[in-house]
């Protein structure tokens, strides 16, 4: 009897023990992109562990697969991430479906109204902010200062396509492997259509007018589709209709664009002395406009979200806390330097004059997110919010659709009208199909 | 008679099949070279990269990135458990198909094949929400068990072509003299069957150590394979591709060492019965 009594002790004891361990134990699982940024914060992340106990465990995916694992996981309510990494153009559509913990109850310190408000627009669905930035961006043109020069141009801070037009053509010396412009040709919603849309909005053209009819028939769409093939064609590299990202930098660090217009973030890559070949003579200005008001600028930030199925929803806001704010920030210029931060989130970070002397290309990244707007991203009203996207749930096939449409014209495969044609008709079957027109 | 083959066309075959061979393994030869070059150097033109500098940069980074063993290990378990497992259905299986046929033998056989006709993408959802349900999601079990299955069509079809090779009479021999059914698949057919059984554990092995697609959809952190491992460098901004091939190596080297060793086995396991 005594034998039993002291087992039954022993085993109550060693339970609460273990109990009390796993409570002391939390892990969180973090899923997240690989780029520059993401992996500093897996760098410094020990710092938040040592502070709270709560540890990390991370999950680094490409962005598509990241994009289809995550969907996945909140879809069925799966509960295999407590942080997920998601684009603007989820924030909304998951917020909206209740598949994310509001954010809202953030500690007073974390400041949200320092986040920058483009970016917290575009996070927020019915006053409930549902994501945290961890790094805006936007778009803008990079160019070759010692070509321009060469071309007897100069480059405004605000040009025209007019201008861009010009200096492609002024830039282009194809015997020497310099092409004068460098652009996303690789079919794709956020490929070739995240440009191609976010040109639109300078040129007047939109998606979908109020009653979600689809307006690739509009001459504003054709004039956009034709300008940019008229530039692909005549000044752009070999083979652009397989560009993406990654194909354009390689090439814009190996010399040979005159200009690329692609994200802000590009910036700290080719003006980094080791792996590019041209740091010391890239320039950077707005993203071009006609004179109609919308520049040919997105709007993008990678943020962190807890989805409604974690377990850990509090250590999963905290650390969310922690890897979004300022002190954040500070710890990262303590380690890698101010040219590191991660950029395009906070209002405080472009009054900082130490990271404005550390990185050149700072006001023209602020200015060119604050020059975009998702609520009114082109000159007519929309029906959707998104500046190179539509926050629906069906964008992403039919963006993808219709960018396979626009790279074959690139590619030569069909005329302009062609593909006009048919991403009207796709585009106008998907919506019906969805219920939006009938 | 055989053919008589001249020097001549023996020299222009062999030359052939070293520039086959060479096609073949070129991927893996620049990728190879690739990831001992830094970030900047591997986007230059083919012939700037093999003239610049080599160094072991990418390989530090990854090192010092992932944990790679954990990715290994878990490889190790997934690959080795779900082919094991798969031979302990399998032999049995291939044995009654092979000695004992029946009427829809053949049809069973055919039906075990079109299995894998299906687009693992088709039964995504119901053995993703399965898994779930099962608090299977991202462990071993879950894909120890559903490799196994998926390969399971290809180790029996394997073992059947072995097994078919072998004189039955050996085995009702066997039988004369009293051996049960159980001594009689273990002492006398796995004995004789053993290049064959090498084979299939091996090309499975492989197989499963390769597999990219359910490997990437059930696993977060925990259950990780090698797979993910390498799906890690991939980035949507930024250079990668020396990162990315230093992690292609780490990943099947490890693969590629066992093949490079049992390469004999494996060739003579698989052409056993091609030449009579």
């Amino acid at each position: 009897m005594t034998l039993t009594f002291r087992a039954l002790m022993g085993a109550t004891a060693l339970s609460a023990v273990a109990m009390a361990a796993q409570a002391q134990d939390t892990t969180l699982t973090i899923a997240t992109v690989n780029n520059g940024d993401m992996i500093r914060m897996q760098e410094l992340a020990g710092a938040f562990t040592e502070e709270t106990g709560i540890a990390l465990e991370w999950v680094t995916l490409e962005e598509n697969v990241l994009r289809q694992r995550v969907t996945q996981d909140i879809a069925t309510n799966g509960g295999q991430f407590d942080v997920m990494t998601i684009g603007t153009y989820e924030a909304p559509i998951w917020g909206a479906q209740d598949w994310l913990v509001s954010l809202n109850d953030l500690p007073a310190e974390y400041d949200v109204d320092d986040l920058l408000p483009a970016i917290r627009n575009g996070l927020t669905v019915d006053g409930e902010l549902y994501a945290a930035p961890f790094y805006g961006e936007s778009s803008m043109v990079m160019y070759r200062t010692d070509l321009m020069e060469a071309a007897g141009l100069e480059m405004p801070d605000a040009p025209t396509w007019d201008f861009i037009k010009e200096a492609a053509a002024a830039m282009t010396d194809k015997e020497n492997e310099v092409y004068g412009i460098c652009l996303r040709g690789k079919a794709g919603w956020g490929e070739n259509m995240a440009f191609l849309t976010a040109m639109s909005n300078s040129y007047g053209a939109r998606w979908f007018d109020e009653n979600w009819q689809p307006q690739f028939n509009t001459d504003a769409w054709k004039a956009t589709l034709t300008d940019y093939l008229d530039l692909m064609n005549n000044y752009g590299p070999p083979g652009a209709s397989s560009n993406g990202f990654n194909e354009n930098l390689a090439l814009f660090q190996q010399g040979k664009c005159g200009m690329w217009i692609d994200a802000t973030v590009a910036a700290s890559f080719v003006s980094n002395p080791t792996d590019s070949t041209v740091a010391d003579q890239v320039g950077y200005a707005l993203a071009p406009d006609n004179g109609l008001g919308p520049r040919g600028n997105w709007l993008w930030a990678w943020n962190l979200a807890v989805p409604a199925g974690s377990d850990d929803v509090d250590a999963a806001k905290q650390f969310i806390a922690w890897a979004t704010s300022k002190d954040y920030t500070a710890l990262v210029a303590e380690n890698e330097g101010w040219a590191n931060v991660p950029p395009g989130t906070r209002t405080s970070l472009y009054e900082n004059q130490e990271y404005l002397d550390a990185a050149p290309f700072a006001q023209m990244t602020l200015e060119s997110i604050n020059a975009a707007d998702p609520t009114q991203p082109t000159v007519d009203p929309v029906p959707y919010t998104g500046v190179q996207f539509v926050a629906i749930p069906e964008f992403q096939s039919i963006g993808t659709a219709v960018g396979q449409a626009f790279s074959a014209a690139l590619a030569g495969q069909m005329s302009a009208e062609d593909a006009l044609a048919q991403a009207q008709a796709l585009t106008e079957r998907e919506m019906k199909r969805a219920g939006y027109i009938q | 008679m055989a053919r008589a083959v001249t020097t001549q066309r023996k020299t222009i075959n062999t030359v052939i099949a070293w520039i086959v061979g060479f096609l073949i393994f070129f991927p893996i030869l620049w990728i190879f070279i690739l990831s001992f070059h830094t970030e900047g150097d591997a986007i230059k033109h083919p012939f700037e990269v093999l003239t610049s500098r080599w160094t072991f940069e990418s390989y530090a980074t990854v090192q010092e990135r992932s944990n790679y063993f954990r990715h290994f290990w878990n490889s190790v378990v997934i690959s080795v458990g779900s082919t094991v497992i798969g031979l302990i259905i399998a032999v049995p299986s291939a044995w009654a198909m092979a000695f004992v046929p029946g009427r829809r033998t053949k049809d069973v056989l055919m039906w075990m094949l079109s299995t894998k006709m299906l687009p693992p993408v088709g039964v995504l959802l119901p053995i993703y929400l399965i898994c779930q349900n099962l608090g299977l999601l991202d462990t071993r079990v879950a894909l120890v068990f559903i490799l196994m299955m998926i390969n399971l069509p290809i180790i029996i079809w394997m073992l059947y072509t072995y097994f078919r090779e072998i004189p039955g009479e050996i085995l009702e021999a066997a039988r004369m003299d009293g051996a049960s059914l159980r001594n009689e698949v273990i002492y006398v057919l796995l004995p004789m069957a053993v290049p064959g059984i090498a084979s299939t554990l091996l090309l499975n092995i492989i197989l499963a150590w390769n597999e990219a697609f359910w490997t990437l959809t059930l696993t977060a952190a925990k259950a990780a394979p090698l797979t993910a491992f390498i799906a890690s460098y991939s980035s949507p901004e930024g250079l990668f591709y020396a990162k990315l091939s230093a992690a292609s190596i780490m990943a099947i080297a490890p693969i590629l060492i066992m093949g490079w060793f049992s390469q004999k086995q494996l060739v003579r396991g698989l052409t056993f019965g091609a030449v009579k």
